[in-house]
């Protein structure tokens, strides 16, 4: 389980998240949703180890991810799959996936095989550049990717970004197959009312701080919700 | 409802495309075809206008023979060049530094065997430089990687200060040399060539393309080049970059020193030989675009050629006038390089 226990952090001394506490178990899906600057994208990075909490800690199965080093936290099983999706972009679709088990060790997860079956284009496209790819295919390969290190987390950001409905459709039911296979997803998006139809238990986060959290189904019903993310 | 608002028809300009001018890869083939086709036309151009300066054809064979032999060496000195710049972005002055003291690592080798074949030197000297470099990277670079690039760029040119001063010191200012035994001249199409250079050129290329099937084909070099395409997202998979740039760092000192090893039979050794080839192999990267390693084996070609005819079509000045005049050309024409992709 990945652990964020009231954790402040933030960039260059400035302080954008307060004392955020989220947690992510195997086998569930979990969104945070909020405004843009809100810090959903801090919440990831500073849980990788990409960025160092001011105060605070992250664990990882009761493991600190220590900062500064996510490389470590990429072979202890959490991957991230940021918004610019940070493809190798002169490699082909195949040595980006190959790349993917980098950090695998010796850890059971998903086969080539069956993350190809979940995203077939890639598999039609193995041998193509990744720049050269749609964006709605950039962010299969980038999610294909992190799945072939075999992550016991794996954290979006934003995987809807840019793409048409067709493949938010797709992503979101790779995911859901992914949390099938026991993999726990911690999924940030601006997108409120199709994440909370996905996701088991959910965050709100306004200007650093989670103000709400609960089952997802619970989250979609709230009034304050339905105001501010869902249009209602 | 699960309505989304409508996505813009491609996806925005990701980190991937921007990083991509960087390319280990081959380009788009029409853009490379095209590339190629004006550098021969250009390229034919100049023979011909140096074969008619030079009017005689065995004066000009003669140089295009010479640039050919001294293009490859180039070659391997710039892919050690582009390659650090690729994965690094740091412009490694002290590249020709390595390559003279790999000539005196030779000369001391060949010294202290009692006159063994200069060439099997490469067994020693090409660890002892791959050595050399990961220490340097892990010692010196690798805490100032972050810095600003003047700080990168300072201590590179330290490093060949450095090494330049304790051969110096070491060897003493004397030119020296390495003697190659069995050592001839032989003809080909008509023009003298020593056997030295043609070893050199036939070692170079086989290092080249060694370099190449690892950068390529293996694991770690694959992993090298996604360093290169991405540096977040190769910590983010897991790759620990720091030892990437190692690696990376000592595979470029290594070529330079292998280059050292082949050219030191016909060069004179002197504390300073190497620092020639820190602008010779800084034009061939340029041209080749920064961080393209086919680019470099081409720039050393052409560079190695350049050099040749322009000694014919302009007689009585130094070889590497025009150089710089070609090296200006591309960069007002083509900043990114001649086979650089644009970005």
């Amino acid at each position: 389980m990945l652990e964020l226990s009231a954790v402040s952090s933030g960039y260059h001394g400035l302080e954008i998240l307060h004392e955020v506490s989220v947690s992510v178990r195997t086998g569930e899906i979990v969104a945070i949703v909020g405004a843009n600057g809100a810090g959903k994208t801090t919440t990831l990075r500073t849980a990788v180890g990409e960025l160092k909490p001011m105060s605070g800690s992250v664990t990882l199965f009761g493991k600190p991810v220590s900062a500064g080093r996510s490389f470590d936290a990429a072979r202890d099983g959490l991957m991230l799959v940021p918004e610019n999706r940070a493809l190798f972009g002169s490699l082909t679709v195949r040595e980006n996936l190959t790349m993917g088990t980098w950090a695998r060790n010796a850890r059971n997860g998903f086969r080539e095989q069956q993350i190809l079956e979940l995203f077939p284009i890639l598999a039609e496209r193995q041998e193509q550049r990744a720049e050269t790819l749609s964006g709605g295919q950039q962010q299969m390969l980038a999610i294909a990717r992190a799945l072939m290190g075999a992550p016991h987390i794996l954290l979006l950001d934003e995987p809807s970004t840019g793409l048409s409905p067709k493949f938010t459709w797709d992503v979101f039911n790779a995911v859901q197959q992914v949390k099938e296979q026991g993999v726990g997803v911690l999924i940030v998006e601006q997108n409120a009312s199709q994440v909370l139809s996905l996701a088991d238990r959910a965050y709100v986060l306004e200007a650093g701080s989670v103000v709400l959290e609960g089952t997802a189904a619970e989250l979609a019903k709230d009034p304050r919700v339905q105001a501010a993310y869902l249009g209602a | 409802m699960t309505t989304t608002k409508p996505a813009p028809p491609s996806a925005p300009p990701s980190a991937v495309v921007h990083r991509a001018t960087r390319s280990f890869s081959a380009l788009a083939p029409q853009r490379t075809r095209h590339t190629l086709l004006t550098t021969a036309a250009v390229l034919a151009a100049a023979i011909i206008w140096a074969g008619v300066s030079a009017g005689s054809g065995t004066v000009l064979i003669q140089a295009l023979v010479t640039g050919i032999l001294t293009g490859g060496i180039y070659s391997l000195i710039a892919m050690g060049l582009t390659l650090i710049y690729g994965v690094l972005h740091i412009i490694n002055f002290a590249n020709g530094a390595m390559v003279g003291l790999a000539m005196y690592l030779t000369l001391t080798f060949v010294d202290g065997t009692g006159g063994m074949h200069p060439y099997i030197a490469l067994i020693v000297v090409v660890p002892a430089m791959l050595a050399l470099g990961a220490v340097l990277q892990a010692i010196l670079l690798n805490p100032v990687m972050r810095a600003p690039l003047q700080v990168q760029l300072l201590i590179t040119i330290g490093i060949a200060l450095a090494v330049e001063n304790i051969l110096l010191l070491v060897y003493g200012p004397n030119p020296r040399s390495v003697a190659l035994p069995g050592n001839r001249a032989v003809k080909i199409f008509g023009a003298a060539v020593e056997l030295s250079r043609i070893y050199a050129l036939v070692g170079a290329m086989i290092l080249v393309a060694v370099l190449w099937l690892v950068l390529q084909k293996t694991r770690t070099g694959t992993a090298v080049r996604a360093v290169s395409a991405n540096p977040e997202g190769a910590r983010l998979v897991g790759i620990n970059i720091k030892r990437i740039y190692v690696l990376t760092f000592a595979i470029g000192t290594a070529a330079a020193g292998a280059a050292g090893v082949l050219i030191a039979p016909f060069s004179t050794i002197e504390p300073t030989a190497g620092s020639i080839f820190n602008l010779t192999a800084f034009v061939v990267v340029v041209l080749g675009g920064m961080g393209n390693v086919p680019g470099a084996l081409v720039g050393g070609f052409v560079v190695g050629l350049t050099e040749q005819l322009g000694a014919l079509i302009m007689p009585g000045q130094s070889s590497l006038l025009a150089v710089f005049i070609v090296f200006l050309v591309v960069l007002f024409a083509r900043p990114t390089g001649v086979f650089g992709r644009a970005s």
